[in-house]
């Protein structure tokens, strides 16, 4: 690797960087930010505009209460420090809200599941504060009934992800790291060298850009760039959909969702998925999720899951009966079999790393992840052990299960 | 849900849905019904006419007795068919009722028609439509509206789009003001003109943003239509009768508050010069109506529901796609109307007389017919694409903006703001440019404020506007907002 | 809904719900508008101009598109917010409110059925 910064920066050698980024989602642009930070010289290539993939096309929620006591969850609470400390001179650039989770479970049994999540990630370090029932509309007036159980999580926030990709791209060029939009990937160039290869060189529909290490942020299609390079990543496109209602006055205080979300999160399920997520946001605007199902890229509106999507929410806030829906979207969760993702450099290629495979996370853990590749990249002991994210992994279970 | 009629219609498989009752939704229905296939029209209006034949409550005021409004022996004739279709079960007509979604036939066999999930549009007294109703073929005629720049101060109360100052005055023989002025560019300024005139509303002056000159270059397609020729020195007689100046190469530059500062008291009126850009010297007026239209933007929401492609006209306008039959890319649907190419009434009832005639399969039938059709179609066409570049919406209108200026109504998205975020975060495409900024995100979804930031998001990269600018801002789902609980299915 | 409806045919009885005046108020208000009008047609002959403010910067807003384009006109019609007032007719007896309860969500289970 060139010592960070020692070569000039980026912006001066347009066709030459220490570090080429592809893909300029959240996490792209957080690893752009973090390394630029570092002194490296980096060239973003993106084959759309900023943010054209995942990450405008979801909701923005930076959670520690959907993830269960694990890595994820260890990943997430870093993230979350890093919102709140390093880059919290920026929070209001991107509308960072700390407005807090309340999560809700209906039926008795699903109650006591939430509760016992919500104990075992209390010894990992988060404030989850079990809500007496009774309480319930303390924290949200108009939410349904007899509901059994509720958890409360103050360390749930929330983050506009265009404005978050964009100001961490603004803020990348102004640390010297180059921005190409419009800049498809369509190859690497590989150099033999002693046990393996070794990408020396991005190609794209704008020319080629040579590097020494590439960073693969593809979001969903990161399966396909990694192809490109003669390795195979088992990420997929897990498709989901958001409701948007007309601006109405405040409704709903927090991010509000049922407990069974957490475990379609971590379902293997192909088929269709769908649990209540609710929240209100600045613009008065109501954004109601979630969908999980695995079509391919398929973008077209399924009736099946939008009325699904509404009888939930409808189900949770009756009060949203009326409310109008204005438009909806479509996006694609970058999946990751294991649910973990990928972070960290891939043995089988020199100077090729991943950083992608967040699913439905990708936006709250985009700038812990940032940190952890600019760390490992510039040869430094990483904050968090990055052994359970690494693409390794994948070709270990393949030959476990053959 | 209320009345067997609703119900029956939820059962029935119609040969044909036509939605959309202006001048191509009724021609397609009443040359589908004539060719003897089952017909539903659809429409949110409460009666028929659309936008064109937009008429007083017919509860109050007999159509028939209706003087002043054009092209209304047409209209008559064609409501007269239809309310007998209707009378004889041929044809179903449901008012007051959005399509909010449409779903294509289910793929590889299964349910073979296009299922329309319907919602009320109207008061809460009135009989509820069906929720669905199924249909083999769809002609889709949803008609256009308004196309707007923004305006320093456009805002503000008093401010209109002219074609809702026309609504007011025939639907409701209402005024939207007493001292007018009526800008942008287009023949469509001078019948708001005639009629705020006619009406006794004092009309200052009529803005056309072009000079004539462009015309010159069309006079054989100019010719081939006298129609339009006659209907054009109509307006110019009457213009001159009732002493309304027509400036040519003339735009706003400027809506100024009244006292109060609350409504329009004055706009700012400048010649423009040579290579498009507007001259130092100011006029004022003092008014307290602005109409403003700069050609019509088609409705695009079912179009892109059921995929169908569209493309860029001349007057830099997304349209749907269609083929000699009115046929669009999707095998099923067809397309008339301004969503196919902005050019008029006359134009798009050819269209919609042409797609019912071939969605019936009765063309083997009319072939005379379909062709003097097609023929109609071509020279309207021509004319239609005559006007687009005569009157095409002046290449630096922005160079009339301040900071302040809104360009999203409904979000309250100023210039500076769209600005920011082109040169500051790299918005270099209209989906950037939305989603970073708000612009195009509210209530109507950009349907107002769509053309504008688009065409800012191209010129911000010095491109020329394209489709795949348009494309982004054009809506999809839902068609029209739904209550969550009706998507719900309760 | 439908176009075939019945809907008085002979003269007399057109003049007869021609002549009717309807009652309606805004803000209490009380105001007058003719069989068949729209809400922003009834209120624009009254002379009022403009009945919502927006959001963000407090602005006065009516008509703009006046065909239902453009959602400018937002009214509450007996506690029902964000009609259009382009579109909706007028009924005898409606309540008009320029602004939403502001703070609470609004009553919406009326437009829910
Ligand atoms: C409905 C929905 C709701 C969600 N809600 C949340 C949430 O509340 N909180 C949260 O944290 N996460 C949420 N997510 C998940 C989140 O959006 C993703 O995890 C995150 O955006 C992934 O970011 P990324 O940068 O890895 O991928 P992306 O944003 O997809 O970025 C990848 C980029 O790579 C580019 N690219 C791909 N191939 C090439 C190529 N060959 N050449 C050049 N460029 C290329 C793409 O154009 C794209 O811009 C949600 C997702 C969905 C679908
Ligand atoms: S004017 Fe921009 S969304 Fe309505």
């Amino acid at each position: 690797m060139q010592a960070p910064g020692s070569n000039g920066r980026s912006a001066a050698a347009p066709r030459g960087a220490d570090v080429v980024v592809i893909g300029a989602g959240a996490v792209g642009a957080a690893c752009a930010y973090f390394l630029a930070s570092k002194g490296f010289a980096v060239h973003v290539l993106e084959r759309g505009g900023v943010a054209a993939g995942s990450s405008s096309a979801g909701e923005g929620n930076v959670l520690v209460s959907d993830k269960v006591a694990g890595y994820e969850l260890d990943l997430a609470l870093y993230s979350r420090a890093t919102w709140s400390e390093e880059l919290a001179e920026y929070a209001d650039r991107w509308e960072f809200e700390a407005k807090g989770g309340l999560v809700v479970a209906a039926s008795a049994a699903a109650g006591r599941a939430l509760l016992e999540l919500a104990a075992g990630q209390r010894q990992r370090g988060v404030d989850a504060r079990d809500v007496d029932p009774v309480a319930i509309g303390d924290f949200e007036p108009h939410i349904r009934a007899g509901l059994a159980a509720a958890v409360h999580y103050p360390q749930d926030a929330q983050v506009q992800p265009m404005l978050l990709t964009a100001n961490l791209l603004k803020l990348a060029r102004e640390r010297g790291a180059l921005v190409s939009t419009g800049a498809n990937v369509v190859g690497f160039d590989l150099r033999p060298e002693a046990g393996g290869r070794r990408v020396v060189g991005v190609r794209t529909s704008q020319g080629t850009v040579s590097c020494g290490h590439v960073v693969n942020a593809g979001g969903p299609w990161a399966g396909a760039i990694a192809a490109m390079a003669g390795v195979e990543l088992p990420i997929m496109p897990r498709r989901g959909f958001v409701l948007v209602t007309e601006p109405l006055p405040p409704t709903i205080n927090h991010k509000v969702y049922a407990g069974e979300y957490v475990a379609s999160t971590q379902s293997e399920n192909l088929g269709l998925e769908v649990s209540a997520v609710v929240e209100g946001t600045q613009s008065g605007t109501v954004l109601i999720g979630s969908s999980r199902e695995h079509v391919g890229f398929e973008a077209a509106m399924s009736l099946p899951a939008l009325r699904a999507i509404a009888n939930a929410a409808v189900a949770l806030f009756p009060r949203l009966a009326g409310a109008r829906v204005l438009r909806s979207y479509a996006g694609f969760r970058p999946y990751s079999p294991d649910h973990l993702p990928v972070i960290g450099s891939d043995a089988r290629v020199a100077g090729l790393w991943h950083a992608g495979g967040h699913e439905g996370a990708g936006i709250g853990l985009s700038v812990g992840t940032g940190k952890l590749i600019s760390q490992a990249l510039a040869g430094e002991v990483t904050d968090i052990d990055l052994e359970p994210f690494s693409p390794a992994r994948f070709a270990a279970a393949a030959s476990a299960s053959a | 849900m209320s009345g067997q009629h609703s119900s029956a219609a939820e059962q029935t498989v119609f040969d044909v849905a036509v939605v959309g009752a202006g001048p191509a939704g009724l021609g397609a229905a009443a040359a589908a019904a004539r060719a003897g296939v089952r017909v539903v029209l659809i429409d949110a209006g409460h009666q028929l006419g659309g936008q064109y034949w937009r008429h007083p409550d017919e509860s109050t005021t007999d159509p028939t007795r209706l003087a002043g409004y054009r092209d209304w022996g047409e209209f008559l004739a064609l409501r007269e068919r239809i309310l007998r279709h209707c009378q004889t079960g041929a044809a179903v007509h449901l008012a007051s009722t959005h399509v909010w979604f449409v779903e294509p036939p289910a793929a590889g066999g299964g349910r073979q028609s296009w299922t329309l999930h319907l919602m009320p549009g109207g008061p809460p007294s009135r009989e509820t439509p069906p929720r669905t109703v199924c249909a083999e073929r769809l002609i889709l005629c949803p008609g256009a509206y308004d196309r707007q720049l923004p305006i320093p101060g456009w805002d503000l109360p008093g401010v209109m789009a002219a074609g809702g100052v026309q609504a007011l005055l025939k639907g409701h023989h209402t005024l939207s003001g007493r001292r007018a002025v009526v800008a942008g560019t287009g023949p469509f300024l001078l019948p708001v003109a005639q009629q705020l005139a006619r009406h006794g509303v004092d009309v200052l002056a009529v803005c056309e943003a072009n000079g004539l000159a462009r015309w010159m270059r069309h006079m054989p397609v100019v010719a081939r239509t006298p129609a339009k020729v006659s209907e054009a020195a109509t307006y110019a007689r009457s213009l001159a009768r009732a002493r309304i100046p027509y400036r040519t190469a003339t735009v706003l530059t400027r809506v100024d508050p009244d006292a109060s500062g609350t409504q329009v008291g004055a706009v700012e009126l400048a010649r423009v010069g040579p290579g498009g850009l507007v001259e130092k010297a100011r006029q004022r007026l003092e008014v307290d109506l602005v109409a403003l239209g700069w050609g019509f933007t088609p409705s695009l929401e079912l179009i892109n529901a059921v995929g169908a492609q569209t493309r860029i006209d001349a007057d830099q306008s997304l349209v749907a796609v269609v083929d000699d039959d009115q046929q669009s890319t999707v095998p099923g649907v067809f397309i008339a109307g301004e969503a196919t190419g902005v050019g008029g009434a006359m134009l798009a009832l050819a269209g919609g007389e042409l797609a019912g005639i071939v969605a019936a399969e009765a063309g083997h039938l009319e072939r005379a017919r379909v062709r003097a059709l097609r023929r109609e179609i071509g020279r309207l066409r021509a004319f239609a694409a005559a006007m687009h570049d005569a009157h095409p919406v002046p290449a630096r209108w922005p160079q009339w903006l301040t900071a302040e200026t809104l360009v999203c109504r409904c979000e309250e998205v100023a210039y500076a703001t769209l600005g920011n975020a082109i040169t500051e975060l790299g918005a270099n495409d209209a989906r950037t440019l939305k989603l970073l900024t708000r612009c195009a995100m509210g209530w109507c979804q950009g349907h107002v404020c769509g053309y504008a930031s688009a065409s800012l998001a191209a010129g911000g990269q010095g491109r020329a506007l394209t489709a795949d600018d348009l494309r982004p801002l054009a809506k999809q789902f839902p068609c029209a907002p739904v209550p969550l609980a009706h998507l719900a299915g309760e | 809904m439908t176009g075939t409806g019945e809907r008085p045919t002979d003269e007399h009885a057109l003049a007869a719900a021609a002549a009717r005046v309807l009652k309606f108020t805004l803000d209490g208000r009380e105001l007058t508008a003719r069989p068949g009008q729209s809400v922003g047609a009834a209120l624009t002959d009254a002379g009022v101009r403009s009945w919502r403010h927006t959001r963000r910067g407090g602005r006065p807003r009516g008509l703009f598109c006046g065909i239902g384009i453009c959602y400018d006109c937002l009214i509450t019609a007996d506690g029902v917010p964000n009609l259009r007032a382009c579109l909706l007719p007028v009924v005898d007896g409606m309540r008009l409110t320029t602004s939403a309860p502001a703070k609470t969500p609004p009553a919406y289970d009326a437009l829910a059925r």
